[in-house]
């Protein structure tokens, strides 16, 4: 099976366009601004620049937005990402907290319990969507609420440390001259890719997403199916939650992953994923993921406040929502023929 | 146990029963306090989780009306923020005077709620992705405003802040009057007026509300509006009561209205909900804090979790009793029920709302 085929079955290339597009004109931007914008160099064996700089911020974004992906494909959300990232990244710090100096037996049951705390936190979403009937974004609202203040008994309310150099390395070591972060995220990615496209399952995810009464009467597990999808966005949530306070060598309940769902939805809603699910594509979700990151590295290079990313982001959500609304288009198009009738009566 | 549950529904209405429970719980927590902490039984503690909390009822309030009407309003709280940012830069940097800052700061909130309104109207976009969009966008102006935190010096502000009304033996902040002033004009409008009637067509059946011929253009816009006022009014309230200007006010705040309103015994699938149902709501998130405090041996996180775990006791109360309502009519077989599929997981589908709720609330 050919890759392109596993990245997106429907639209092809097409719905990829106008994402591609986006990234092109605001690495243009930022190479009128910086013409060594895309240049490399290597550093002690490891690569330096403004692009692996995007790639490696921007890797527990696409973590999340790849489970965001399949949730929206679904007709859900889960606004609760945030919150299991600081959970995620609570559970480990404070099993690390444990030893002065950590053993890497301890490291590794570290980054298990950061899994095992996220892939628990999404099945207690999955069961509130799928088996009691909630909507989804109250269903998860529940978690945002008390998620932080989970992170923060875990922590004690305090800002934990992180020291243990195994650990660190996750989120802030390299291989083979590129930064871990970003090779976890590709391979989460491909993995996923691999899972839902290579088989039946991203049919099926599309097919709830179209119609779920249709497709539970087809007798397809639709409940199973969503439970699932629930479970997986909040592992790559504790993922991710793993990435962030390894770079940042803290574990914060309280800010760690703050407004990081919102930038998952902007991600997914760029790449071309429709929030009235049953379409969906993780190539555009990537794109939207670093079109994000680059907007950022973008005001920052620019010189505009960096305050004025969140106006900039409010902007860029509403066009494209507008863009992707039927009625808009409906709109224009009465609009564009009714200024041409016009000059024809004028002339 | 199912003859014993529908006698109980018959003495409690569906539509009337989470507003029971939340007075209960309400009064059950504040017993429960005045049981375990000596001074908490008094009437100033209850008088102070109005002046505590009168921004964010006022806030709730507008909520309701945009939960009543089957939206959400995910911009509340950065709303109030660049509210605070105005008022302070107006008033220590322009100088002018409160009675001219209020009415423009006002203005300011109706009209954003406007937009977001007729974008979701007009565009068919998702309530939830505009708002979203509204938050980001009034959070990053209050930082292009400033980043600073402004203290407000002007007299008249505080004035106002410190102004106290006694009541008996406590006393009220001007803050409480205007909460309450709010909350009446509110719920004159939620059930005395043409457009509170609209909001509760809207919100049970939109489809059929725009079929018998109600204005729906017009009461989306208009609750969007609302809540965009009942938000810059928070704003105020809130800017009286710390007197100064920052961006990072009001982060979670709409979570916090959301809670409220949804404790408040407002269904989130829209058409059903009271204003004074917020009130309790509000009270009852007062409350849990209050507790916390005077117990002194919980840390602060404890609030969050506790109002998590509510607010999940609640919405699953919730589809208890959609679940319930829907077996009554299925017995009384209109047939069309059977069909509808809303028992499914995605409840959040444009598909048919369950006909009992239509028919129940269209009988009372």
């Amino acid at each position: 099976m050919k890759l392109s085929k596993w990245f997106s079955r429907d639209g092809g290339e097409r719905q990829l366009l106008w994402p591609c597009v986006t990234l092109a004109l605001l690495c243009g931007l930022n190479l009128l601004v910086n013409p060594h914008f895309l240049a490399l160099r290597t550093l002690d064996g490891h690569l330096f620049g403004a692009p692996i700089d995007i790639l490696n911020r921007a890797a527990p974004l696409v973590l999340v937005a790849i489970g965001m992906t399949l949730v929206i494909a679904t007709r859900g959300i889960d606004i609760s990402v945030g919150a299991v990232v600081a959970i995620a990244g609570a559970a480990a710090a404070t099993i690390l907290s444990t030893q002065a100096v950590p053993s890497g037996a301890l490291v590794a049951q570290a980054l298990v319990a950061a899994l095992v705390v996220g892939l628990l936190s999404g099945m207690w979403n999955g069961v509130l969507v799928s088996f009691v009937g909630m909507q989804p974004i109250i269903a998860t609202l529940i978690l945002m609420v008390a998620g932080r203040g989970i992170a923060q008994l875990l922590t004690a309310g305090q800002i934990i440390p992180i020291g243990a150099p195994a650990y660190l390395f996750v989120g802030g070591g390299y291989w083979l001259g590129i930064p871990c972060s970003v090779w976890i995220a590709t391979v989460a990615v491909l993995a996923t890719a691999a899972l839902v496209e290579g088989t039946a399952l991203g049919l099926f995810i599309r097919a709830i997403g179209v119609n779920p009464v249709a497709t539970r009467l087809v007798g397809l597990r639709s409940k199973a199916i969503v439970f699932a999808v629930y479970g997986f966005s909040g592992l790559t949530a504790a993922m991710a939650g793993i990435l962030i306070s390894s770079n940042v060598r803290s574990a914060d309940g309280n800010n760690a992953g703050l407004l990081l769902e919102l930038d998952a939805i902007l991600a997914v809603t760029l790449g071309g994923t429709s929030l009235l699910g049953g379409r969906f594509s993780f190539a555009g979700t990537i794109l939207g993921a670093l079109i994000i990151q680059t907007l950022t590295y973008t005001t920052y290079s620019i010189g505009v406040p960096p305050e004025a990313t969140l106006v900039v982001k409010a902007a860029v959500v509403l066009a494209v929502s507008v863009i992707q609304s039927p009625a808009a288009r409906a709109l224009a198009v009465s609009f564009g023929s009714s200024l041409v009738k016009h000059r024809g009566v004028a002339r | 146990m199912r003859r014993v549950f529908e006698a109980l529904a018959r003495v409690v209405d569906p539509r009337t029963l989470p507003i029971a429970v939340t007075i209960l719980l309400f009064c059950a927590l504040f017993g429960f306090g005045s049981v375990m902490y000596t001074g908490f039984f008094s009437w100033q503690v209850l008088l102070d989780l109005l002046v505590d909390n009168a921004f964010l009822l006022i806030v709730a309030i507008g909520m309701t009306f945009v939960i009543v009407s089957g939206g959400i309003d995910l911009s509340v709280g950065s709303v109030v923020a660049l509210t605070t940012i105005v008022e302070a830069v107006l008033s220590e940097h322009m100088h002018l005077s409160v009675w001219i800052i209020i009415p423009i700061v006002l203005l300011m909130g109706t009209v954003f709620g406007a937009v977001q309104g007729a974008l979701i109207h007009f565009f068919r976009l998702q309530a939830f992705i505009v708002t979203l969009a509204g938050m980001f966008f009034a959070r990053g102006l209050c930082f292009l405003i400033t980043t600073q935190s402004i203290t407000i010096t002007d007299p008249t502000f505080q004035k106002i802040s410190a102004f106290r009304l006694n009541i008996g033996v406590g006393s009220v902040s001007a803050n409480v009057l205007i909460a309450l002033v709010t909350l009446a004009a509110a719920i004159y409008v939620a059930h005395f007026t043409r457009f509170g009637r609209n909001v509760y067509a809207v919100g049970g059946n939109p489809r059929s509300a725009l079929l018998m011929g109600l204005p729906v253009a017009h009461t989306r816009i208009g609750v969007y509006a609302l809540s965009g006022f009942c938000s810059a009014l928070g704003g105020a309230v809130f800017t009286f009561y710390v007197l100064s200007g920052y961006g990072l006010q009001g982060q979670g705040m709409e979570l916090d209205a959301i809670a409220a309103t949804v404790i408040g015994g407002t269904l989130l699938t829209g058409g059903v909900g009271y204003v004074l149902g917020s009130l309790f709501g509000v009270g009852i998130l007062g409350t849990i804090q209050t507790l916390i405090t005077f117990d002194g041996t919980l840390s602060s996180w404890w609030t969050r979790i506790v109002i998590g775990a509510l607010l999940c006791a609640f919405c699953l109360l919730q589809r208890l009793i959609e679940r319930h309502a829907k077996s009554v009519t299925r017995a009384g077989g209109t047939g069309a029920v059977a069909t509808s599929g809303h028992g499914h997981a995605h409840a959040e589908t444009p598909a048919p709302k369950p006909d009992s709720q239509v028919l129940g609330r269209a009988a009372g």
